[in-house]
């Protein structure tokens, strides 16, 4: 069976839930193949990749891989392209992964699928486009297809794979070294899950009034052990850290849950939320568009709404 | 500094927007065109550096003859001239051979600095800065949220899922923009009548040397199979909070076995 590359998203040392997603999908399509792209992998992570069905992992171990803006990650992928000849690579459709399958598109002269929220038989890709108004299946006709696919659209399940472990050397352009990152500045993260993987994302707007009083949307995530996320406006007033703004330019999630406090529904911020399964806006605005998207609603002032919701999931637990 | 900002003209978000049923391409004539919203921030970016380090602004259109009002929305807000590169046989190029072309087009006019927004709202790949860099050998500083150049050198902050990283690379480069670097201005009644003036150079493919076999709907290396509009959303239930809203969200909550 023909290998499919899933580059491995991963952060202090730990796999990320969309890898999992990834490599289940591949499983359905081929034999997965994992990519670790610099260093610090564990045994856990090599034993959560095999146990979702990576048959083979390639680990290029070196700092240089992650140092340099995107290019060696596609100066990597696309070494195994030629050494392994895969039937397809996965990435997380992510910003960052994006750009790796665009580089990588580029190099191996292949096409690219971005957004997939599907991937069936044939690699034909399923994309949810003009903002959730039109589905259409479409497909890589040259070269070896790329497809950089949606968090959340698959759900992880466990199958245990080969996890045979391969060190891989690879040796990087000059140009691939132009983009040095000479620093990371790590804002506050917190112990609540990933915005793009949470399955419950509660996002809080313009409405909420302030920075302090964030703290009822925190509650109201933490009682569902769900993510905080914001939209612009918040983040423009630096109520909330930006990494967490959800939209067209923030994070595209696609949870199981979104719940939208004081948010007014523009089409940018609709443009990273509207795949989500059940959407739930709280507003007091009632002819706030947010509304057309809901799958309930409650006209009335988050103040009250939102403490008592919480209180209530609270009570139930 | 010769800065080329890259500009799209895309449908208003505002407008139904629809793939043509004869060759499943996004349907161009059917609604208004605007400039792509987060070009026009890499166009503000593009003037500020100009006004700090002197030079010239280039805006760089790919698109059919209509782009043109998109062009002059560019110049408009100041920059210097245009290149609008327009030909039938560009029609339905996906994103590798648009970056094919616009490299070729780039290649062409020359250029300290590469601008272009992250992502476009019609087709939202966000994949053509880094396919441009990768094309022209050029550094990638993508998703910047900050931009400084000093003399050859330049850092910006590139958005991250952590928070952000600081970047240096050499000049030449291409850079690509998020909302949050800076207010785009409205172009003046001064500025607009100044556009009207303002050179625009038309390129066709081979003005560009641009291979005819490698762009265009019939090149690209993917395709749309099938597209059917989406079943619409159930209309929500939508209810007044009279003091018991958090409840009954808790209720529909708890429906659907959230809670
Ligand atoms: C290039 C570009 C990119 C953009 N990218 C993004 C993006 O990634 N993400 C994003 O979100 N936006 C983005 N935007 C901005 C977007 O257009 C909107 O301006 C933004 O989403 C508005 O945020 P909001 O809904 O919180 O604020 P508003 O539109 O001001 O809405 C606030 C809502 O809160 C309600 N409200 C107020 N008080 C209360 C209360 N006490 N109780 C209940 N409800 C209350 C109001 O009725 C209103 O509906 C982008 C814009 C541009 C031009
Ligand atoms: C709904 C839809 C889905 C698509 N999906 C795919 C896909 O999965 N794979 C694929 O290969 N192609 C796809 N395409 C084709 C793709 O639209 C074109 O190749 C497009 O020109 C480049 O993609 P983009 O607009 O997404 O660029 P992005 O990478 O999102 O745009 C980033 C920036 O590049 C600049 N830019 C982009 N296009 C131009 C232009 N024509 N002129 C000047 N500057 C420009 C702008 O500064 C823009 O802000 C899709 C098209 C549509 C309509």
């Amino acid at each position: 069976m023909s290998e499919i590359l899933v580059l491995v998203e991963h952060v202090d040392g730990e796999v990320k839930k969309v890898t999992l997603e990834l490599l289940t999908l591949a499983r359905s399509l081929g034999s997965p193949a994992a990519v670790w792209a610099g260093p610090g992998i564990t045994a856990d992570a090599k034993a959560r990749l095999a146990e979702y069905g990576a048959d083979k992992i390639y680990v290029a171990g070196s700092g240089d891989v992650v140092d340099h803006v995107v290019a060696p990650k596609a100066e990597l992928l696309a070494q195994l392209v030629a050494d392994k000849s895969p039937a397809a690579v996965l990435v997380a459709a992510t910003a960052e992964g994006k750009e790796v399958a665009g580089r990588l598109a580029v190099k191996t002269d292949s096409g690219v699928i971005t957004d997939a929220v599907g991937l069936r038989e044939g690699f034909v890709a399923d994309q949810s486009i003009f903002g959730g108004g039109v589905n259409v299946q479409s497909r890589v006709r040259r070269g070896t297809p790329i497809v950089a696919v949606r968090p959340n659209s698959t759900a992880p399940e466990a199958a245990a794979g080969a996890g045979a472990e391969e060190e891989v050397t690879v040796s990087l352009s000059d140009g691939a070294r132009a983009a040095r990152i000479v620093e990371r500045v790590k804002q506050e993260k917190g112990a609540r899950p990933e915005l793009t993987e949470a399955a419950i994302v509660v996002s809080g707007g313009r409405g909420v009034g302030s920075a302090e009083n964030f703290a009822i949307i925190e509650a109201l995530a933490d009682s569902l052990g769900g993510a905080v996320g914001a939209s612009r406006a918040a983040t423009d007033a630096q109520w909330y850290p930006h990494q967490f703004q959800v939209g067209q330019t923030g994070k595209t999630v696609s949870p199981q849950l979104y719940i939208a406090a004081g948010i007014s529904g523009a089409i940018q911020h609709r443009a990273g939320m509207q795949t989500a399964k059940n959407i739930v806006a709280i507003n007091k605005d009632p002819e706030a568009p947010i509304f057309e998207l809901a799958d309930y609603g409650v006209v009335g002032d988050l103040n009250q709404v939102v403490p008592q919701l919480t209180e209530e999931i609270n009570k139930r637990k | 500094m010769n800065i080329v900002v890259c500009v799209k003209q895309v449908p208003d978000t505002a407008t139904e927007r629809k793939l043509r049923s004869d060759d499943k391409t996004l349907d161009r004539d059917a609604v208004d065109g605007v400039v792509n919203e987060l070009d026009e921030y890499a166009v503000e970016e593009a003037l500020k550096l100009k006004e700090a380090h002197g030079g010239e602004v280039t805006v760089l259109t790919m698109g059919p003859g209509k782009a043109t009002e998109t062009i002059r929305k560019a110049l408009a807000m100041g920059a210097d001239k245009a290149v609008h590169l327009s030909d039938d046989a560009l029609h339905g190029s996906d994103a590798l051979s648009t970056s094919y072309a616009m490299a070729q087009a780039l290649k062409k006019i020359g250029f300290d600095l590469v601008i272009l927004g992250s992502e476009s709202t019609d087709a939202r790949t966000g994949v053509l800065p880094a396919m441009l860099a990768e094309r022209l050998g050029a550094p990638q500083l993508t998703l910047a949220r900050k931009v400084d150049v000093n003399g050859s050198s330049i850092t910006i902050e590139r958005l991250t899922d952590y928070g952000y990283d600081r970047v240096e690379a050499t000049l030449p480069a291409v850079v690509s923009v998020v909302e949050k670097i800076n207010e785009p201005r409205y172009p003046s009644f001064k500025g607009i009548m100044a556009a009207k003036k303002k050179p625009v150079e038309t390129l066709g493919i081979a003005d560009a040397e641009i291979a005819a076999d490698q762009v265009g709907l019939g090149a690209a290396w993917s395709e749309v199979v099938e597209f059917a509009p989406a079943p619409p959303r159930a209309a929500g239930t939508i209810v007044k909070d009279e003091g018991d809203g958090g409840a009954k969200v808790a209720e529909f909550l708890a429906s659907k076995k959230f809670i």
